[in-house]
């Protein structure tokens, strides 16, 4: 198969498990099974592609002109190859998942779900190879338009305030802010291509670049920094594999992934580094990652705390692209990874305690972990991850951030590195610690739902394996670096 | 044979329409009035494509009504900035007519689309006379023309609803004042230069290169009259009722090409023939239309968002899209008169989309269409609703669709003269305009209530889906728009670099 016919497969492919989900609406089992199917094909895709990328093959694919300099073109980057990597492979948990879900959860609409739910994979896996920053725009926006319907699934009033929130949110920042600068960068380069290097250096003025990143940082709202970060936890309404692959890792990582993409591919970190246009975001991201975190613990319904916690750890992702180091963009590249194995392993468990047991708060798990061992077990790997202890893979990422603020001489913010480790530990493991030592008094009918189990014990299990195979993602992470 | 005809075709893609309207008058019939309508615009067509063929060639054809030359008889001017306009008016007309057959069944007495229909060719040859006249005076009948045909065919609406008269009446009113302002100006113009010939104009404006205050006046008075006839805020407050009142089909076609036509000559009479006063047109441009461009952009999109009749808040979004175009042609360079050329296309083809599929929602909820009324209907007439949404999109301006064409060009011309102010603004009212348009879409999808999906008449979906699906094309492949866009930048700013 050509390198081309790989990347249109790749994308349609989630299409065709929408259609082909939406043609056997009638039979659940049927429907519900093309999710899986959609995700092994693009997994395998994704992982043929991850590979060429590492022999150096070209994957690319252009189909016409939009407008001058600009075509509807597919490249991918070694970044995006992480990214889809990571998105396919977790869509097939993540089906898996879904189907034990909302049939436990007895939710309505499953077959809408179903059907924008691959979508939003499909816009997520066009923004992974999309060639230029138009094309990842328009799919920027698609990914928005199809999470809509997911937000706003339970159809009640508070979903449907959720829902606006949601849209306002994203696609206000994306036209007030991203789609001008999409256009300031095409006045002044004439190009909007993904170059290594970037395309701006020695083109756009050094004077107005940091005003250049504000805009961009802000006006790419999925990646959810402070003060665009309401809308992460309004979604949480949503079902929780919405929460699961969307929130934790296809919605959220497509915003860090489009600001990476951006600062390593167009603006280019040699030219940040000369003029120290995203120093301002360093600490704009420190105080995202220490406020967000201060929340969380505040936080008593557990999806509004990984919510915030999601919120706390993009920012890691976005101060490693701000400080634009190479260390620093090697480790923001790999936290794509880590940070999605770590929290879609939290999710699924948080969305397991609440079909087996119905609760959503931490302070009634008292006694819980007792019940549903796995669940706890499997949380735990997750939560152990994203604190970034060894040996789980959430370490790596972590080690290379503080290198490589180390490395710009950022002493302080390698200590609150440090520091919001400490207070990931207390309300990561709190849950843990309030579901084992004490015990309730109340009985709990517990609900079976074995499907919404497994996948979460494989990715936390995930998570403690590839901290030994991390070089197998670390080549590809260095690709993305040229210096 | 023919070419007797085409020779006189300038003329006739204006008289042939003017005349068929006398015909069909008195025709008490459910489908003649229809079925003659459409043939004449097929010919309209097709003179409009031979109109394209011959400047294609010639590149500017003067036709002198009667073979009187120009600074005496009246005559028409086709060039390359008036082309690119008849042509889409001449397939818009086409396609809207299409349209309403089942819609003016529904909404007035069949004994009356006689009326109706010599109505709306009445509308059309005189629209259509105002982009091709060359002659100031000349302009004038026409609007008046256009303006008691619209009137009447927005008083039809009255069978629905009786506001459509007061809507009616105001536009009226406003209209003849804005037509007696321009008249003013007209006869100001004529008392000091004798002449009424946009060409001659020109020359004759030259011998006064100094000024005369009473040219100024005349100038004023002109430019007041066009501002209130295209809508132009703070004086397009007749537009909202009459677009929102008026018979469905009769929205659509105002929307889309009455405010169009009379905003190209507006462009056209200040860079062809003011433009010999560049104090005077600067002054115009920069403290007077572009101020006011930017209110209406802010206004007109902040109003929409507060409206619950789907037809008041799409005639509301016109008023802010209107200042966009005003706001590109206030801008006095190539790259601003070619933006605001490719948002008067891209604008006509998406609120004609609009105002078509809303129009079809209120022939189907047999009421005005609110926000309320909309629930469920995307489940329930799933092809107009798409429709609907696909130019709802390409009206906030989304890639892929004609709508972010537009923008980029608006975007270009406004950074290329530093203005960053209005580009913030146009960011804003665009992220705006998501919240009016959503409001829609939530009504029409993530509503509670169920419908059985109910067959769609093809008749008048089939029409949209032509104009929504041009949207798409022209979004993906927009070299024609932008194409037509620089050649009539082209013409009138050579003028101006000068």
């Amino acid at each position: 198969m050509s390198n081309s016919f790989l990347i249109i497969l790749g994308i349609i492919t989630p299409l065709f498990a929408a259609l082909f989900s939406y043609v056997c609406r009638y039979n659940n089992n049927l429907r519900d099974s093309f999710g899986i199917i959609g995700g092994l094909i693009t997994f395998v895709i994704s992982l043929k592609i991850f590979h060429g990328i590492q022999n150096n093959e070209v994957f690319q694919i252009t189909f016409f002109t939009l407008f001058d300099g600009v075509d509807f073109a597919f490249k991918v980057s070694p970044l995006g190859s992480i990214f889809s990597l990571v998105a396919s492979s977790l869509w097939i948990l993540a089906s898996i998942y879904t189907i034990g879900y909302m049939r436990g959860a007895g939710e309505k609409n499953q077959t809408r779900f179903v059907i924008f739910y691959s979508i939003a994979i499909h816009a997520a896996l066009a923004i992974a190879w999309s060639g230029n920053l138009l094309v990842l725009f328009i799919f920027y926006e698609i990914l928005t338009f199809s999470t809509f319907p997911l937000v706003g699934h339970k159809q009640n009033a508070e979903s449907q305030t959720a829902g606006r929130l949601y849209l306002s949110i994203l696609v206000g920042t994306s036209l007030i802010f991203f789609l001008p600068a999409i256009f300031w960068i095409w006045l002044e380069t004439g190009t909007l291509d993904f170059q290594d290097g970037g395309i701006l250096i020695n083109k756009f003025p050094a004077e107005y670049l940091s005003f250049l990143i504000a805009m961009l940082v802000f006006g790419i709202g999925k990646a959810a920094i402070m003060p665009i970060h309401r809308w992460l936890p309004a979604a949480m309404v949503a079902p929780t594999p919405v929460s699961a692959l969307l929130h934790a890792v296809a919605v959220v990582k497509a915003g860090v992934f489009s600001f990476l993409v951006v600062i390593i591919y167009i603006v280019g970190p040699d030219f940040l580094l000369q003029t120290k246009s995203s120093d301002w975001l360093v600490w704009l991201a420190c105080f995202t990652i220490m406020a967000s975190s201060i929340i969380a613990i505040t936080k008593d319904d557990l999806k509004a705390r990984l919510a915030y916690s999601t919120i706390s750890q993009l920012s890691y992702i976005i101060l490693g692209a701000a400080l634009a180091s190479s260390l620093a963009l090697k480790g923001a590249s790999f936290h794509i990874i880590t940070h999605a194995l770590g929290k879609i392993t939290l999710f699924f468990c948080a969305g397991a305690i609440y079909v087996t047991a119905h609760i959503k708060k931490v302070s009634d798990l008292k006694g819980i972990g007792y019940k549903l061992p796995l669940i706890f077990f499997a949380y735990t790997l997750g939560a152990l991850s994203i604190i970034g202890v060894p040996p789980f893979i959430g370490s790596w990422s972590k080690f290379y951030l503080i290198m490589g603020s180390i490395e710009r001489e950022f002493i302080i913010v390698a200590i609150i590195l440090g520091i919001s480790s400490l207070l990931n530990i207390y309300y990561l493991l709190q849950p843990v610690v309030i579901g084992f030592t004490q015990n309730s008094k109340i009985e709990i009918k517990l609900i079976k739902a074995p499907l919404t189990v497994w996948p979460p014990l494989i990715t936390g299990l995930a998570c403690l394996v590839f901290f030994f195979y991390a070089n197998y993602f670390l080549n590809n992470v260095s690709g993305v670096i040229v210096n | 044979m023919f070419d007797i005809f085409l020779d006189d075709a300038p003329a006739l893609v204006v008289v042939l329409p003017l005349l068929i309207s006398a015909i069909i008058a008195f025709m008490p019939s459910k489908i003649w009035p229809w079925m003659i309508s459409i043939i004449t615009l097929l010919l309209h067509l097709f003179l409009s494509l031979h109109l394209l063929k011959e400047i294609s060639v010639s590149g500017l054809i003067i036709y002198e009504f009667g073979n009187w030359e120009p600074p005496w008889g009246i005559s028409f001017k086709i060039d390359g900035v008036n082309i690119g306009l008849q042509l889409l008016f001449s397939i818009f007309v086409l396609v809207s007519t299409f349209y309403s057959r089942k819609i003016f069944l529904n909404e007035i007495d069949y004994r009356d689309s006689g009326k109706a229909y010599s109505l709306w060719l009445l509308a059309v040859g005189s629209l259509n006379g105002i982009i091709l006249t060359n002659d100031i005076f000349n302009l004038f009948v026409f609007l008046e023309i256009s303006a008691l045909a619209s009137i009447s065919l927005i008083a039809l609406g009255a069978g629905q609803n009786r506001k459509a008269l007061l809507a009616a009446f105001n536009y009226l009113i406003i209209g003849a004042i804005g037509a007696t302002f321009y008249v003013i100006g007209v006869g100001f113009a004529y008392a000091m230069t004798g002449t009424l010939n946009m060409n001659d104009l020109v020359i004759q404006l030259a011998q006064y290169s100094d000024g005369q205050l009473a040219i100024f006046a005349g100038m004023s008075f002109m430019l007041i009259g066009l501002m209130v006839k295209a809508a132009i805020f703070p004086v397009h407050i007749w537009l909202p009722p009459a677009y929102s009142y008026a018979p469905s089909a009769v929205s659509t076609l105002l929307a889309a090409l009455a405010t169009k036509t009379i905003l190209y000559f507006f462009v056209r009479l200040l860079y062809e023939v003011f433009i010999i006063y560049p104090s005077y047109l600067s002054l115009f441009l920069d403290f007077v239309l572009f101020p006011l461009s930017l209110l209406a952009i802010f206004i007109g999109t902040v109003i929409a968002i507060y409206q619950d009749d789907i037809k008041k808040l799409l005639a509301f979004s016109s008023i802010a899209q209107i200042g966009y175009i005003t706001l590109a042609f206030s801008l006095k360079d190539h790259i601003g008169v070619v933006s605001g050329f490719v948002h008067i296309f891209n604008h006509a083809l998406i609120k004609g989309g609009l105002f078509m599929a809303v129009g079809y929602f209120a022939i189907l909820y047999k009421d005005r269409v609110t926000l309320n009324s909309l629930k469920g209907f995307g489940y329930k007439y799933p092809i107009t609703s798409f429709a609907l949404l696909i130019c709802g999109l390409s009206l906030i301006g989304l890639p892929l669709t004609n709508g972010f064409i537009s923008k980029l060009y608006l975007f270009q011309a406004l950074y290329t003269n530093e203005m960053y102010f209005s580009i913030a603004l146009v960011a804003v009212s665009s992220a705006l305009a998501v919240v009016y348009f959503w409001k829609i879409v939530e009504q029409m999808w993530f509503s509670e209530i169920k419908f059985k999906s109910e067959k769609e008449d093809a008749y008048i979906y089939l029409p949209i889906w032509i104009i929504t699906i041009s949207i798409i094309v022209f979004g993906l492949y927009s070299t024609p728009i932008i194409e037509f866009s620089n050649l009539s930048a082209d013409y009138l700013i050579s003028g101006y670099q000068n």
